[in-house]
């Protein structure tokens, strides 16, 4: 039964008394169950958790005490600090880290009633686009092609809160998006997913990959439920210096806009060489609906762009190298036990990091090294003044950008696993957004000739989310997008 | 005039600059709201931001960001209404982040000016090259136990004052003279307390020799020296290694190095394998740090007289000589007794006494200005009584004693042990008298031309008189009769 | 930028992981090389880009910072803050003796 409810429709369902938190948790956890033993998009599940906060809910929803999300059940990526509960971002390192004190994130959906299922799984913090890099073992998207049931990739990092939402174990869920960690994932798994502006959602309590880049989102069924849960998520943060001070508007009312009278830019640079026909075919699909909507399309240009990804991959790296320094063995976490300090470091940090963890310290501590610094990461930072320069201008002339969210569908497990950079092409659509942090929203749009599904991307001027949720129905409403992955409830369970 | 090292070769001048960290004084932490003040139980002034917790974030505490601008305007120094926050990396057990949270690249403060005064009475100006913001680490502890060093984080995340001087000194003295100086600065703006001993200041000193003439040589650094005394000896024992090694033909080789007092010498502090690179780059965790012209003069407007403004104002206004006004404003306790003592009454007599027998009565008791037995009021008390001729300057002398044992007025003390100066002439005149018709040979002399005898027949009164007789009375009335 | 004609040889692979505080394995040294190299040579795309007169980016959003007040809000949680602790002595954390 899970998947018959969004977000909306369960919380409508709830305060009408139609059904209880306890039951739609119980039936959650039972498709945790049944699920996630193939799916593995959990890395921790707190059932007992999940369901004294069912019946708080319940007994606030008797009071007639309904917050915006009084007793729904959704589920937490575990890079959010969660109090009592394990957070590893799914690295050994963190394995046995329970943190004292929990995110601002999170803390503003216990706030407004959420039931927390559990913690997702995710590539080691957060790095990666496969949810393949995790300590704990890969989750497995619950599509599958048409002709085949190898196991696919639900993209990455935040590929255990897609897999999760898609699967129908949690009704929404949490997602950090640094390059394309929520909007991948949800291209590669039919779902919504939006990462607001750098900013909107306090990063106090995230486990940090990239500080000037990580961004807190929602996944949803629907734009809809996007939009309910980002109006918990966000708020200023006086404990985030980086948290912006601005009014959380009504996303909801947003998305319900219409695009009539808008105008909808297509960046040139885009059109990537080698894009695949059904991917190029979508965008002018999703570039027609709109204009069907009454939008208007401009072709526009963002010159930059093309250097997005060499830019993340020198800015990223080396705010990870640093943000990564932290864990040493000393005050929590793995500590393999040495006689001197500096093999306590090394054998620690050498034990417990995994492969792409590794390459990429390294990659960021040689580009902050002395003799490489001006070259690549002052050169960077220049790059990435270019970037948002592009947008900025192009956001003068047009109110959003439609592309593709990713280049293909989800690959196969062990695919694009021999050369990192062939891995990192994958967010060559949605690095150029989290350059310049401005919003960007994927929106599933259509399937592939092998029956996956196929996002579209999108993005807005800093801060204006609405405009991003209103074009992201109005795709959501002409896509008429209806199709379920194979392993999920009641198929395959 | 210069101090020189004279070596096989000829005489070497030195070139001294210093990094001074002081500690902010704030109530909290400059990235948390941990307390920051000094002697807590073990990590108990910690946050999780201090810890380096995952997912903690740094945020500004805005009274460290005034103390700085504060410190900059004492200073003299430029302020730069925009500066930022780098990251210094580098691993160490008490540096829970892996990294130093600094000011690398953009300095709350820029160029600035010390005046410092020497023995000599000559006044040299040091530049200061810069003032930033910046974290301390927390404390490593050794001897605890045999196999394990103890990590206590209380003061990590407290914020401190990197103040960087030009390489201008020359002399040891000199460089204690400006860590004197600075010390008294900063105690004055109340932006550190300029405890040593409590590490709240602690010097980095940059040492190099040249001959004269020549363009600067290689130095060494001489990490963490904690007393004015010790900079000064970790110099000159600095120095001295430093011209050994050029005069065997040697360089010397630029790196950090310990003072040891205990064996009068530096030592090299880490290996070349461990070379640092502390690849700063600005912290993605926070934002420009912005300040407005507005309130940076408004910070100036309300900052206290400092001791220079000070010294010149109570030679002008008290009269009192240089080396009296640079001793009490050395520190602002005694430059605000001193004020309230001379206040109304003679600033020479009030400097007098107060760095004489007050100074030295402090001493025999063990006690600073701060917890003297007396007040200023008290003090003045005293004076007051001088100046009306109630008392006598020697009289005077065994009153303040009398006061410094009991905390009692003056007038007290006076009146209880009948201390009041004579001025009834007759009294004098029988005294006089007395004393002229007990030495007639004495008389006879003095009659026959031995003048200087005048002073005998004066202290043979005051003796009769117990000491109580006005001096300026005693005086006329044995010159009357003689 | 450096020149894209050196490799990244061993020497420098071992030095930023010291830098970094990881053991490597022999047998990684090789393979890390040929990733970071790789990698190296595909971000070097940038030298083609003019940034002449740009000033770097190193923050989004927000121009500057909220300054926070000067009031003691935290600590008083010894237990809190060593809980996780690998290892501890009372009030302490503690790791292999550090000679200096």
């Amino acid at each position: 039964m899970t998947l018959e409810f969004t977000l909306a429709s369960a919380r409508d369902a709830l305060r009408s008394r139609r059904i209880s938190s306890r039951e739609l948790t119980q039936a959650h956890l039972a498709s945790i169950a049944a699920l996630d033993p193939k799916l593995h998009a959990f890395i921790t599940v707190t059932p007992d958790l999940a369901l004294a906060q069912a019946d708080a809910a319940d007994a606030a929803l008797g009071r007639g005490e309904a917050g915006p999300l009084t007793g729904l059940p959704v589920a937490i990526k575990d890079v959010f600090c969660t109090k009592g509960v394990k957070t590893t971002a799914a690295s050994k390192i963190l394995e046995p880290f329970v943190p004292p004190y929990e995110s601002t994130v999170t803390s503003n959906m216990l706030r407004d009633g959420a039931v927390f299922l559990g913690k997702l799984n995710l590539d080691e913090f957060a790095m990666g686009s496969a949810t393949t890099n995790s300590a704990f073992g890969a989750t497995i998207n619950p599509w599958q092609r048409q002709d085949s049931d190898v196991a696919l990739v639900p993209g990455g990092s935040s590929g255990g809160s897609a897999a999760a939402v898609a699967s129908g174990m949690a009704l929404a869920a949490t997602g950090t998006d640094t390059g394309g960690s929520i909007r991948q994932p949800a291209s590669y798994c039919g779902i919504v997913g939006i990462k607001p502006t750098y900013g909107r959602c306090s990063r106090y309590g995230i486990v940090a990959f990239a500080s000037s880049l990580d961004q807190a989102g929602p996944f949803g069924r629907t734009v809809e439920d996007t939009a309910i849960l980002l109006g918990s998520m966000a708020g200023h943060d006086p404990k985030d210096s980086t948290s912006v001070p601005r009014a959380v508007p009504d996303f909801v009312a947003a998305a319900k806009r219409g695009v009539k009278g808008l105008k909808i830019g297509v960046p040139r640079e885009y059109r990537a060489e080698g894009m695949p026909a059904e991917i190029e075919a979508l965008w002018a699909q999703g570039l027609d609906w709109l204009r069907q909507q009454g939008a208007e399309i401009v072709d526009v240009s963002l010159p930059h762009t093309k250097y997005g990804l060499a830019t993340y991959y020198i800015v990223a790296p080396a705010e990870a190298s640093s943000n990564l320094a932290r864990y040493d063995g000393v005050r929590y976490g793995l500590r393999v036990p040495a006689n001197d300090l500096k093999d306590l470091y090394e054998e620690t940090r050498a034990a417990g990091f995994g492969k792409e963890v590794r390459r990429r310290i390294l990659m960021g501590t040689y580009v902050l090294s002395a003799g490489y610094y001006d070259a690549y990461y002052l050169k960077a930072q220049k790059v990435r003044a270019l970037i948002l320069k592009d947008f900025t201008e192009v956001f003068t002339k047009v109110d959003a950008l439609l592309t593709p969210t990713a280049p293909s569908a989800a690959f196969a497990i062990g695919e694009n696993a021999d050369d990192p950079v062939k891995m990192y092409l994958n967010d060559i659509f949605t690095v150029p957004a989290s350059m310049a942090g401005v919003p960007g929203m994927s929106v599933p749009a259509g399937l592939d000739a092998h029956g996956l599904p196929l996002g579209l991307q999108v993005l807005g001027r800093h801060f204006d989310e609405e405009t991003v949720f209103a074009v992201g129905a109005a795709l959501e409403k002409a896509a008429g997008f209806t199709g379920l992955p194979q392993i999920r409830m009641g198929e395959g369970a | 005039m210069s101090y020189i090292i004279e070596g096989r070769t000829g005489p070497w001048e030195l070139v001294i600059g210093l990094e001074v960290h002081a500690q902010v004084v704030s109530n909290a932490k400059l990235f948390s709201g941990a307390s920051a003040t000094y002697g807590g139980e073990p990590n108990a002034q910690v946050s999780f931001i201090d810890a380096g917790f995952p997912g903690m974030l740094p945020v500004i505490n805005g009274e460290c960001v005034a103390q700085a601008v504060r410190t900059g305007l004492g200073l003299n120094a430029e302020i730069n209404l925009v500066s930022r926050f780098d990251r210094k990396n580098y691993f160490y057990a008490d540096l829970p982040q892996g990294y130093q949270i600094s000011q690398f690249a953009h300095p709350i403060v820029g160029k600035g000016i010390v005046d410092i005064e020497l023995e000599s009475g000559e006044v040299r100006h040091i530049g200061v090259t810069r003032l930033h913001l910046e974290q301390d680490a927390g404390k490593s502890m050794h001897d605890q136990h045999p196999a394990e060093s103890f990590i206590d984080l209380n003061r990590a995340g407290v914020a401190l004052m990197e103040i960087v001087s030009e390489p201008d000194m020359r002399s040891p003295e000199e460089a204690g003279a400006y860590l004197r100086k600075l010390r008294t600065i900063l105690r004055y703006l109340g932006t550190c307390d300029g405890n040593m001993e409590e590490g709240s200041m602690r010097a980095d000193v940059n040492v190099s020799v040249r001959k004269a003439g020549e363009e600067f040589r290689t130095r060494c650094e001489i990490k963490n020296v904690n007393s004015v005394r010790f900079v000064m000896q970790a110099i000159e024992v600095e120095a001295r290694r430093q011209v050994e090694i050029w005069e065997s033909g040697a360089s010397v080789d630029q790196e950090t190095r310990l003072y040891d007092p205990a064996r009068s010498e530096t030592r090299s502090m880490r290996s070349k394998e461990d070379a640092h690179d502390y690849r700063y780059f600005p912290d993605p965790d926070l934002l420009p740090l912005v300040i407005e012209q507005a309130w940076v003069d408004q910070l100036a407007a309300m900052l206290p007289e400092l001791p220079d403004a000070k010294k010149a104002r109570f030679i002008s206004d008290y009269g009192i000589p240089a080396y009296d006004a640079r001793v009490l404003v050395m520190e602002q306790a005694s430059a605000d007794f001193y004020e309230t003592l001379a206040k109304g009454r003679d600033g020479k007599a009030a400097s007098n006494w107060m760095l004489g027998d007050f100074f030295a009565g402090l001493n025999r008791l063990g006690k600073g200005i701060e917890t003297s037995p007396i007040s200023a009021a008290t003090l003045g008390g005293l004076l007051d009584l001088i100046a009306d001729a109630t008392i006598n300057g020697k009289i005077a002398k065994e009153v303040l004693e009398a006061m410094m044992e009991t905390g009692e007025s003056a007038a007290a003390i006076v009146e209880a042990k009948g201390l009041k100066q004579v001025t009834d002439t007759g009294a004098i005149d029988a005294a006089v008298d007395a004393v002229l018709a007990a030495n007639p040979d004495k008389l006879a002399e003095y009659k026959s031309g031995k003048e200087k005898l005048f002073g005998f027949f004066v202290g043979q009164v005051m003796k009769a008189m117990a000491g109580k007789g006005n001096p300026a009375l005693v005086n006329e009335a044995i010159k009357r009769k003689l | 930028m450096a020149s894209s004609s050196s490799p990244l040889d061993p020497a420098v692979v071992r030095r930023i992981a010291r830098l970094a505080r990881i053991r490597l394995a022999d047998e990684d040294v090789a393979q890390l090389q040929t990733e970071l190299g790789s990698i190296i040579g595909w971000i070097e795309q940038l030298d083609e880009v003019d940034v002449s007169g740009v000033d770097p980016l190193a923050n989004i959003g927000a121009a500057s910072m909220t300054l926070r007040d000067d009031v003691v809000t935290d600590g008083d949680q010894v237990d809190a803050v060593l809980a996780n602790a690998p290892a501890r002595s009372g009030p302490f954390f503690t790791v292999p003796k550090v000679v200096e």
